[in-house]
């Protein structure tokens, strides 16, 4: 790792005032499960570290069912998983902190950096940009890419978005409140997200010189949630496709639904294809795996990763059949 | 071969030579006024100091309280706590294997909360309780989980012992009451290359008191 410099202030005012305006200069650090590795291996080497661990108005979780749920950026994945009001109103949005294992990363990784962890990409990881370029040419589509991206795969990018919370976040319709020098602004998280198109620009929309602090998540009224995940082990590890849900219900018939896969391409890929194979519809084993279908309609598997196509269908049905069914 | 030199050079250079010769100017003047406040801060204990600045990247002073005792050293902001422990304390029950957040060999207690101690710089863990598993039976009597550890064989070449023991420690002061399954899922976080696992579910099933560990037969 290379050497840095240190602050931790103590408000987001100052923190803000201690950052960049150009990526790669500066770095945030919340629990610093993903930065500390990833300035181990070179992929960030940034010449200051601003840590939040101090900003003690970022540690929050506020609301509830009524009026929906406000999580600062340093609540921790352990403390989400024990929020009464996110077990009872958001159950998809549990069983997605669920799915990030082992004790020690939910203690310490919190839910602002998981929505800004960087691809675990081999190619990232191993020094060749998010892209993965060689003599302007992605090493992706002929290389190594068991893992990559199955949407959203027409280049320049293959990496696939890492984030578990992210999916169930956007399907609820969340937002995202940023702070930067000239004040703060809100984006909704389904905007959050972008594919880059040139090696110098990052997966989403935040500025250099700003801070995620809080998610916004509107008032769950009654709606149907979950998040299926399928995974190569029970450990600490990343899905290999993941889908979340949120529907309206009347009765047995979807008013309205949401469905957003994760880990299939490099954003949250949210699935119209899906929400249309269900609106109006009675969602039964049969409607669910229609809707798994149409989720995956239109991938574009690459030469190693045609597996996930199955697999993010079917994470879809199974997504859809544990909300209705309400199983934990 | 280090993977930093397997790489293309152009990899990564976008984002690195971003910081300009003002903002250089201007962090060198934080830097002497940052440190300053450290030094003042430390004297008066665990808050970091009003307004901090930069501090390092050279040596700064790092205030450290493991199992119980204080610890002032002189650390660059990038130690981390485990390379603090290891290599400057020589407390090494704490182990270094994959150093990148996902082994689990190196866990240790932050106020009785897990962490992975490679992936905590020490100048964040400045002000919290630190245990080790030194500081776990530190009267020389083992405690109940490392009592479950040798009955249920829990262990084998022993190296992901003390982590595991750590890891399970501070899992069972937050959920006594645990079923296999969850310890299967909650204890994900460390890894036991020789595949001990089922000698530490009926270890921790035993620790926690129930049934199934009394049971258990390895």
């Amino acid at each position: 790792m290379e050497a840095f410099e240190y602050a931790s202030p103590k408000s987001i005012q100052d923190a803000v005032r201690l950052l960049g305006s150009t990526w790669g200069g500066t770095e945030v650090m919340a629990g610093g499960t993903d930065l500390v590795s990833a300035m181990k291996d070179g992929v960030v080497t940034p010449k200051r570290v601003v840590s939040l661990k101090n900003v003690k108005e970022l540690q929050f979780a506020r609301g509830g069912a009524r009026e929906g749920l406000r999580l600062g950026a340093l609540l921790t994945i352990r403390e989400l998983l024990d929020l009464p009001q996110a077990k009872q109103e958001y159950p998809g949005l549990v069983q997605a902190a669920d799915g990030i294992r082992g004790e020690q990363m939910r203690h310490m990784g919190t839910v602002s950096g998981e929505l800004l962890q960087r691809p675990r990409d081999w190619y990232f990881r191993n020094g060749f940009g998010l892209l993965a370029e060689y003599d302007g040419k992605s090493l992706i589509p002929d290389g190594q890419n068991y893992y990559s991206a199955i949407l959203g795969n027409s280049g320049p990018a293959y990496f696939v978005s890492p984030s578990s919370l992210a999916p169930i976040l956007i399907a609820l319709d969340a937002k995202v409140t940023l702070h930067g020098p000239n004040g703060r602004r809100e984006v909704e998280l389904s905007k959050f997200y972008r594919t880059p198109q040139s090696e110098g620009e990052r997966e989403y929309v935040i500025n250099p010189d700003e801070i995620l602090t809080e998610i916004t998540v509107p008032a769950a009224r009654g709606m149907k949630t979950a998040t299926y995940e399928i995974r190569e082990k029970e450990g600490l590890d990343w899905p290999l496709a993941a889908a979340a849900v949120a529907l309206e219900m009347d009765g047995n018939t979807v008013k309205r639904s949401r469905v957003v896969l994760g880990h299939v391409a490099p954003v949250p890929w949210p699935s119209p294809e899906a929400e249309e194979a269900l609106n109006g519809k009675n969602l039964t084993e049969e409607t669910a795996d229609a809707a798994g279908k149409a989720a995956v309609s239109k991938a574009t598997p690459l030469s190693q990763n045609g597996y996930k196509v199955q697999l993010a269908r079917v994470a879809v049905k199974r997504a859809l059949m544990r909300a209705v069914k309400g199983e934990a | 071969m280090s993977r930093k030199k397997d790489r293309p050079q152009k990899a990564g250079s976008s984002e690195k030579s971003s910081l300009t010769r003002r903002d250089f100017l201007k962090g060198a003047g934080v830097t002497v006024s940052g440190s300053m406040l450290v030094g003042s801060t430390i004297a008066s204990a665990a808050s970091p100091g009003p307004e901090a600045g930069f501090v390092g990247p050279g040596p700064v002073p790092v205030t450290l309280r493991v199992n119980g005792k204080v610890h002032k050293l002189n650390l660059e902001p990038r130690v981390t706590l485990l390379d603090a422990l290891r290599d400057r304390l020589n407390i090494t029950g704490s182990k270094k294997v994959c150093d990148r957040a996902t082994c689990g060999a190196c866990t240790v207690m932050m106020d009785r909360k897990p962490v992975y101690a490679c992936t905590v710089l020490a100048i964040e863990a400045e002000g919290h309780n630190i245990t080790t598993i030194e500081g776990l039976a530190a009267d020389g009597k083992l405690t109940p989980v490392m009592e479950a550890f040798v009955k249920h064989d829990a262990q084998q070449c022993g190296f992901c012992t003390p982590g595991f023991v750590m890891a399970c420690t501070a899992y069972l002061e937050r959920d006594h009451n645990p079923t296999e399954e969850e310890i299967s899922k909650n204890l994900g976080g460390n890894i036991c290359r020789c595949g001990t696992y089922r000698g530490v579910r009926h270890a921790v099933l035993e620790a926690a008191g129930m049934k199934g560990g009394a049971n258990g037969n390895m």
